[in-house]
């Protein structure tokens, strides 16, 4: 198991970006997750760290290697593919083995390897299966049997969970972690999905457009964004904006939104006048009668313990999550209470956080 | 009236089945009456072969496969009482026509021929199909449209229109009348059709398998042969049997560039009639024989070639 490091990676498909100048760190034993939607560079990031495509720039070093241009056979990594790649034409023994046979391995050694690893994700009553028969999820399992069969240095995933039905999407998820816990491979998995990225991951790059617009632990991706596209995307339902205007002095602990005083974390930098927005994540609003920000109630979708309410203010729809036994009919007018502490504030027009005592109180623990 | 489109989802009708079934069967018969002829004349004597009124019921007999795989001459009726007791059925066959069997015809050689010919240029062709074919489906070749469009374009016309240039650059580079002239020659007429057929079955085939051996320890080559060969196996078929079909029956080059040692059976079969009459037997019979090695590997690969045929026409 090794360490990987990505420092400047860039890739250019003619005058394409699709990845511009990433850098992270996966620390050995991570399982560490690439979310964003499609077209966002993760794939390419991940293929490049494979070595089934070379970047233009940058390094990627495994376990302290440069193995930037070396190639794929060379670089002792395993990858599963999003369609698995299982070979039709052998049977899951020999699809499991197939990467030791490469290596000019005993057949005795394969067949006790193949057979440990199967029994590993139980399926060792499928191996003399074709693997055309096999239902996604066992599939999916072979595919993982032919990664960890070989123990490499890493796991590179692309969404492998993606083609599976949501039944099998949510046992896998699970399986995968335990398997995780349970062998600590470095693991770098792509995937659209945050419900997969949040549950599984230690770490999360949050990207969009070739750039990594965040990186962090899943907590620290929820709470606090580092920006509005991070903000917007992670979430369900995602982070309520509300629109202010004004500048913001180091120090100040409240701003004014539509016409309402709201306190928030105390500001860290100075910002000169401009558009900003007001992030607050649906379950962190509460009605209260006495506030001044108030809205009338659009709709609301049931959801168990929990409902979320659409509430139409002056700035459009804003979305809470409160506890199910509320009452409440469309129409009805409610004033919208924010927890301060976790309030989030953006520059509209880069979409960047703006330095907040709840940032940096992060960052000193981070560092510290 | 209603739309109908190529992917109607309405089941014919049975009647518009049942048309369609006497149009296949009346078109099968056409086809199989002159090969039925053929294989009934490969067993009738030279007199009932061209008698009149045609018979259609006769007493078989191997005479035309005899005079096939020998050469005989005419002797005189003393001199056939002369030897001794006849050493086969051929032997007493034709005695009863005052001739004697000489030695064995050149059939059997030219036949010969033919299977190497035409199996060398198939393999050929297949072989330098597939690789380049995996080439333009894998990698960016440069010019890569041009290229496969060139490709394309040494069939549009027919390939005997080159004929001339080709017998004098056979001449001059002593391939006429050589197997390996005529092998490298079938192989550049077939190349084309085995690069353009396998990139429609290798485009099929995702690449994850071949990256996923790649990344599992194997290299370039072994992922392919490991993994990319055994599903194209399909459309590999496929091709050989149209190039071997095409390299079996191929006339007019044979005709121009052989005349001897490397000469196939196409040209070769005709020739028999000119030996000691019209010898109408046979010329069946060679013709006969000669079917057999096609059918038998179209039949064996039949749906390889039904695949190869309906390709690209159904969606999957």
């Amino acid at each position: 198991m090794a360490e990987i490091r990505v420092q400047n990676l860039r890739k250019a498909f003619g005058a394409f970006v699709a990845v511009q100048d990433s850098n992270f760190v996966v620390e050995d034993g991570e399982f560490f997750v690439m979310l964003g939607p499609s077209g966002c560079g993760k794939t390419t990031t991940l293929r490049m760290i494979a070595g089934l495509e070379l970047p233009t720039g940058g390094q990627i070093l495994l376990g302290g290697e440069d193995v930037t241009m070396r190639r794929a056979r060379e670089r002792d990594i395993a990858f599963v593919f999003q369609l698995f790649a299982l070979y039709p034409h052998m049977n899951v023994r020999k699809n499991i083995g197939f990467p030791l046979l490469a290596q000019g391995m005993a057949s005795a050694e394969i067949r006790s390897r193949v057979e440990e690893t199967a029994r590993l994700l139980r399926i060792d009553h499928l191996l003399d299966k074709s693997v055309s028969g096999l239902a996604g999820g066992d599939r999916q399992r072979v595919a993982l049997g032919r990664a960890i069969v070989r123990r490499p240095k890493c796991f590179l995933m692309d969404e492998p969970l993606g083609t599976l039905d949501t039944e099998f999407r949510d046992l896998m998820v699970h399986e995968l972690r335990e398997l995780h816990n349970r062998i600590h491979a470095t693991t770098v998995y792509v995937t659209h999905d945050q419900m997969e990225a949040m549950s599984m991951a230690d770490k999360i790059a949050v990207m969009n457009h070739g750039v990594i617009e965040q990186f962090g632990t899943p907590r620290e991706i929820y709470d606090r964004p580092a920006t509005m596209f991070v903000a917007d995307f992670i979430g369900s339902p995602p982070m309520n904006f509300l629109r202010f205007g004004g500048g913001l002095a180091k120090g100040a602990k409240e701003i004014v939104v539509q016409g309402a005083k709201v306190s928030v974390p105390e500001v860290r930098e100075d910002i000169a006048p401009a558009d900003m927005a007001l992030g607050i994540r649906p379950e962190h609003i509460r009605f209260d009668d006495a506030s001044k920000l108030r809205g009338a109630i659009y709709g609301t979708e049931y959801l168990g313990t929990t409902q979320i309410v659409a509430v139409e203010t002056a700035d459009g729809i804003i979305k809470a999550r409160v506890p199910a036994g509320i009452p409440l009919n469309p129409g009805e007018q409610v004033g919208l209470a924010l927890s301060s502490a976790r309030l989030s504030l953006f520059e509209k027009s880069s979409g960047r956080a703006v330095r907040t005592a709840m940032y940096d109180q992060a960052a000193e623990a981070r560092h510290g | 009236m209603s739309l109908t489109t190529a992917h109607s989802v309405v089941a014919p009708s049975a009647n518009s089945k049942r048309i369609a079934g006497v149009i296949i069967v009346a078109y099968a018969l056409i086809s199989i009456v002159p090969l039925l002829w053929i294989f009934a004349t490969s067993f009738k004597t030279p007199p009932d072969s061209i008698a009149y009124p045609p018979k259609i019921v006769f007493q078989p007999s191997i005479e035309g496969y005899c005079n096939l795989f020998t050469t005989r001459t005419r002797q005189t009726p003393e001199y056939i009482n002369s030897l001794g007791p006849a050493t086969g059925f051929c032997d007493e066959t034709v005695r009863k026509r005052n001739m004697v069997i000489a030695g064995p015809s050149n059939f059997l050689p030219r036949f010969v021929n033919s299977l190497i010919i035409a199996f060398g240029s198939t393999f050929c062709a297949v072989f330098l199909g597939t690789l380049s074919a995996y080439g333009f489906s894998r990698f960016k070749v440069p010019l890569a449209d041009d290229l496969l469009f060139f490709i394309l374009s040494t069939r549009f016309m027919p390939p005997i229109a080159v004929a001339i240039p080709i017998y004098l650059m056979y001449r001059e580079l002593g391939l006429s009348d050589t197997a390996l002239g005529m092998i490298l020659l079938y192989t550049a007429v077939n190349v084309s059709l085995a690069v353009w057929l396998l990139k429609g079955f290798i485009d099929e085939i995702p690449r994850e398998y071949e990256e996923a051996a790649m990344i599992d320890g194997y290299t370039r080559l072994q992922a392919f042969w490991r993994t990319v060969l055994p599903q194209a196996t399909t459309g590999i078929a496929a091709t050989a049997i149209f190039c071997l079909i095409f390299a079996w029956n191929e006339y007019a080059f044979a005709a121009l560039l052989t005349s001897g040692t490397a000469q196939t059976a196409p040209p070769f079969i005709p020739t028999i009639i000119g030996e000691g009459g019209q010898d109408w037997p046979a010329v069946a019979a060679g013709t006969t024989i000669f079917l057999v090695p096609i059918l038998v590997f179209t039949i064996l690969l039949r749906k390889q070639l039904l695949r190869g045929i309906t390709f690209g026409a159904v969606r999957k």
